[in-house]
């Protein structure tokens, strides 16, 4: 099983590559884009195939190591 | 006085920060990240700059995990005085030994120059040979240096005398070079036994290299 996390800097943390990429967009004629996030997403090669296993250790990763909770957030996917 | 400097696989201030001691009269040594303790007869123990483990994940995020880190927390869990400089600052951050942490200036530029700090709170071991308001010239060279803390955790820095320096101009006056929340440039726990800052005063600690307002600074930890 694979687990994709999806790590951004939480609502209300200014994302200053966010705002560059979205100043970038503008300057190419991109209007229609109201807000831009740039996160990172790892991709984890699970050996388990049990989801409840699966998210409750990929949870346990992500507080411990993969995010850093003061300013990020994370979302896991299992697939 | 001992001195134990924390060397990882990507630090790279240890020796300046050695020197910087030394001439202080310090006795120093530098531990390698896989010792499992630090020196008995250690008086401060000083996370130093760098970029250990390449800044990989996040700045700070896999040294947390070194085994010398639980040796760390314990050694600051029983009141013993630890300084993180720069990536050690950021590394203790992480470790949840300070409040807040460092994410990417807001110009996404690494800024490496002069800058002026001004002393918020002095009544603790690392300024206290220095007054409140008081401007010092350190040099500063980093990529995330831009310190977030929610609005409470601000409030609590406020309340405990927790913010040790923000960054200014020559007058005193707030200049935020990097973005952080209410130009913070360096802060305490609240048991006020472990420091940490971005700005490097082990850098200015003789005039020919531009400034020596770190000498009193880490002079500070001389009468610990």
């Amino acid at each position: 099983m694979k687990a994709i996390v999806n790590i951004s800097l939480k609502a209300g943390v200014l994302d200053s590559q966010g705002k560059a990429v979205h100043h970038a967009l503008d300057s190419l004629h991109f209007s229609g884009v109201d807000d831009v996030r740039v996160g990172k997403q790892i991709i984890l090669q699970l050996s388990t195939e049990d989801k409840t296993e699966a998210m409750n250790d990929v949870t346990k990763m992500c507080e411990d190591l993969l995010a850093n909770t003061v300013i990020e957030d994370y979302t896991i996917e299992l697939v | 006085m001992k001195v134990s400097i924390l060397q990882f696989p990507g630090t790279n201030c240890e020796y300046d920060t050695q020197h910087a001691f030394e001439d202080l009269g310090a006795t120093t040594e530098i531990i390698w990240h896989k010792a499992k303790s630090i020196p008995e007869d250690t008086n401060l123990l000083v996370v130093a700059g760098g970029f250990s483990y390449g800044d990989y994940l996040r700045s700070g995020a896999i040294a947390k995990f070194s085994p010398v880190m639980k040796a760390v927390k314990n050694y600051a869990d029983n009141g013993g005085k630890v300084l993180g400089i720069c990536n050690g600052f950021q590394v203790l951050t992480e470790a949840g030994l300070l409040p807040g942490a460092l994410k990417r200036n807001d110009g996404l530029h690494f800024i490496s120059k002069h800058h002026n700090l001004k002393v918020i709170n002095n009544d603790n071991i690392f300024l206290e040979k220095l007054s409140n308001g008081d401007v010092v010239n350190i040099p500063i060279a980093h990529h995330d240096g831009n310190y977030f803390i929610d609005t409470d955790g601000l409030t609590e820095l406020e309340q405990n005398n927790q913010i040790l320096l923000k960054y200014t101009d020559a007058n005193g006056k707030t200049l935020n070079p990097n973005g952080s929340v209410d130009s913070i440039a360096g802060v305490c726990n609240k048991e006020k036994n472990v420091f940490g800052l971005m700005p490097h005063p082990e850098r200015a600690m003789e005039l020919l290299l531009g400034s020596d307002d770190g000498v009193k600074m880490l002079q500070g930890f001389m009468e610990a």
